[in-house]
Order: C-alpha cells, then sequence, then structure tokens
C-alpha cells in the first residue's frame, strides 16, 4: 500500500511538473513538426449520434455549415473524409436524429453541408462537428457563433493519426 | 404621499420583475423549445427575481409589512428560491443531459456555466444553514449568510448576463442592475448596523 503525503512541498512540486509538462506539451510539438493537430473540444461531443448518414442537405437548410480537414504536421488536404454535422436547429433539438448530418470532404479537404438555422441552445448559438471514421484520431468540435442572426459557420479539423 | 410613495415603489418591483418574464415570454427562441426546457428558463428568470426580493424584504425597503412579516415572507422566498433553482437544473438536465453534467462538473466550455452551479451550490448552503440560525444567534448568522448571499448574487447576475437566451437584453440588464445594487444597499447597512451594535456593547460591558 502507498501512502500519498499531501504537504506544501509535494503539491508545489507537483504543480510545477503538470505546469511545465502542460507547456511543454503546448510549446513543442508546433515548432518540431509544424502544424498542430486540432484538440477536441470541451462539450464537443454532447449528443453525438454516432454514424448519421451521408446527406446532401440536413432537413430544408438555410444555414451553412464549412470548413477543412488537414493532416497534422505537413497541413496536407485530406480528401473523402466524413464529418458529422449536428445542432439545435428550427427543425429539431440536437439529440435528435433529424438534426443530424454528414458530408465528405473534396479533394481540396473542403466540406460545405447546408443545414437548418442553429438557434442559441443552453446559452450560446454553437454548433457540432465530428471526425470519428478510426483513421485519425477522433475530434469533436464545438464552434460558436458570433451572433445567433448569423446564418453560417466555420469549424476546421488538423488530424494526427490514430 | 406615503401611500403614493409605497405605490410607486411595489410597482416599479413588480415591472422589474415582470417584464423581463414578459419580454422572454415573447421571445422567438420558445418557438424551438419543449415545454420542459422553457419552464427551466423561466425558473431561472424567476429565481433571479426572487434575489431581488430578497434582500429588499430583508432590509425592510418595502412599504407595507411589518419587519416581522417582512422576515418571514424572506424566509419563504428563500424555499421558493430553492424550489425555483431545483426545478431550473432538473429541467435543464432533462434537456440535454450532457451539457448539465458538464455544467455541474465545471467542465463546460460556455463560461457563464460556472457562475450559475456556484450560486446554486450556495443558495443550498444557505437553505441548509439556515436550521442553525437560532442556535447561532443573529450576529453569527449575518456573517454566515452575508458572504454565501454576495456569492449568489454575483454569481446569478455574471450567469444570467453572459447566456444568450429567452431574456431580453435591457430589461435583463436593468434587473441584473437592481439586484446588485439592492444586495450592496442591505449589506451595508447590515455591516454599518453590526459596526454600530459592537461599539455599542463594548461600551456597555463591565471593564
Amino acid at each position: 500500500m502507498t501512502t500519498i503525503v499531501l504537504n506544501r512541498r509535494n503539491i508545489l512540486a507537483a504543480g510545477g511538473s503538470v505546469l511545465a509538462a502542460g507547456l511543454s506539451g503546448l510549446l513543442l510539438p508546433s515548432r518540431a513538426q509544424g502544424l498542430a493537430p486540432t484538440e477536441s473540444m470541451s462539450g464537443g461531443s454532447n449528443n453525438y449520434r454516432k454514424g448519421a448518414p451521408i446527406v446532401n442537405r440536413i432537413g430544408k437548410g438555410g444555414f451553412w455549415m464549412s470548413g477543412t480537414v488537414r493532416r497534422a504536421g505537413d497541413g496536407t488536404p485530406l480528401a473523402g473524409q466524413r464529418i458529422q454535422i449536428w445542432a439545435h436547429t428550427t427543425e429539431g433539438q440536437e439529440h435528435e436524429p433529424q438534426s443530424h448530418g454528414a458530408t465528405l470532404t473534396d479533394k481540396d479537404g473542403k466540406f460545405r453541408l447546408e443545414m437548418p438555422q442553429i438557434i442559441p441552445i443552453f446559452g450560446q448559438p454553437h454548433g457540432h462537428l465530428a471526425y470519428d471514421s478510426g483513421e485519425f484520431k477522433t475530434v469533436f468540435l464545438r464552434p460558436v457563433m458570433r451572433s445567433a442572426r448569423e446564418t453560417s459557420l466555420e469549424a476546421h479539423f488538423v488530424l494526427q493519426p490514430a | 404621499m406615503r401611500l403614493a410613495r409605497a405605490t410607486l415603489i411595489w410597482a416599479a418591483l413588480a415591472a422589474a420583475i415582470c417584464l423581463p418574464i414578459a419580454f422572454a415570454a415573447a421571445s422567438p427562441l420558445l418557438e424551438w423549445r419543449d415545454p420542459v426546457y422553457i419552464l427551466a428558463g423561466f425558473a431561472g428568470i424567476i429565481a433571479l427575481g426572487v434575489v431581488l426580493v430578497q434582500p429588499l424584504l430583508i432590509g425592510g425597503y418595502l412599504p407595507g409589512p411589518s419587519a416581522y412579516r417582512a422576515r418571514r415572507a424572506h424566509h419563504w422566498m428563500g424555499g421558493a428560491l430553492v424550489v425555483a433553482v431545483v426545478i431550473h437544473v432538473v429541467g435543464l438536465w432533462i434537456t440535454s443531459p450532457p451539457d448539465m453534467i458538464d455544467a455541474l462538473t465545471f467542465t463546460s466550455p460556455t463560461p457563464f456555466s460556472p457562475f450559475g452551479v456556484v450560486a446554486v451550490w450556495a443558495i443550498f448552503a444557505v437553505a441548509l444553514l439556515a436550521f442553525f440560525r437560532r442556535r447561532w444567534g443573529l450576529r453569527t448568522w449575518r456573517i454566515v449568510h452575508m458572504p454565501l448571499a454576495a456569492v449568489i448574487v454575483v454569481g446569478g447576475v455574471v450567469h444570467a448576463m453572459l447566456i444568450e437566451g429567452t431574456m431580453e437584453t435591457i430589461s435583463k440588464a436593468a434587473l441584473c442592475a437592481l439586484v446588485l445594487g439592492a444586495a450592496v444597499k442591505v449589506m451595508a447597512d447590515v455591516v454599518r448596523r453590526m459596526r454600530a451594535t459592537s461599539r455599542g456593547e463594548r461600551v456597555a460591558s463591565p471593564p
């Protein structure tokens, strides 16, 4: 059995090492390998439904979600990547199936999917996007609109091998 | 003249609380929300209104009720505040469990969530500690209650102001300003009274 002694010195030392590890983690990869991978955003995976179908448009449309998918390090655009998109919209709540859809990136690594107007939910007008196909590490994004009146939103993925 | 003043004060209080509720009731966002979510949202607005009434009652600023009745009303309104925030939290939990879990565990991406959650815990703390009020005596109770009340007021106001929801901006800001003003006023008065009392005790007590 290990006894963990909590005193001021231990806590300071632990805190210092966590801080040092965290800082080097933030600074080093971008210098060493070029483009850093996108981290999942907190709350990004909320109300996710795995395997949403690829659609030409979610519901009746009127709002555009777009973005890019690139590879970490050299920044090469990734074609044919499946991006899932969902949000609380004028046509349904976040968890409802009709609020979910997926699209594929084109040869330039760009994606663009029309969906119903996003409505503020839980205090912020925001969308959700997921890359969750296995080849690269899963990333969940949760971009926030600058204003609820906007009719488009962007999110960009930089993926690292799984 | 006194009646006119009393009427004016009550009318202003009613307007400060009812106007934000009326504006929120007219929000276009309600069309895309289900009843549980709507109920949860309005419970939050009503809780903010109760936080305005509380200092006015206990400070004796509302014309009409005796000090005893105002204090009794303050206790009942405290209970109502607990009920309102419970409805708010449970309703939001039902609406989107992962978002509510993020908020309660302080991992939410929304900047307003921790302010609301801290205020809710402070409300629960006051409600539980109120059972010891008689045993502790008024002075100790005030020393315990006032910092928690400050946390509730600041937490609640920041929480409300940062949210983009059904509340209309100007009526929300006005209500929040009144909540802050009423809390600052009553706390300043109570602190002044407590200082005066302790000075009086020192003079009166034997050497």
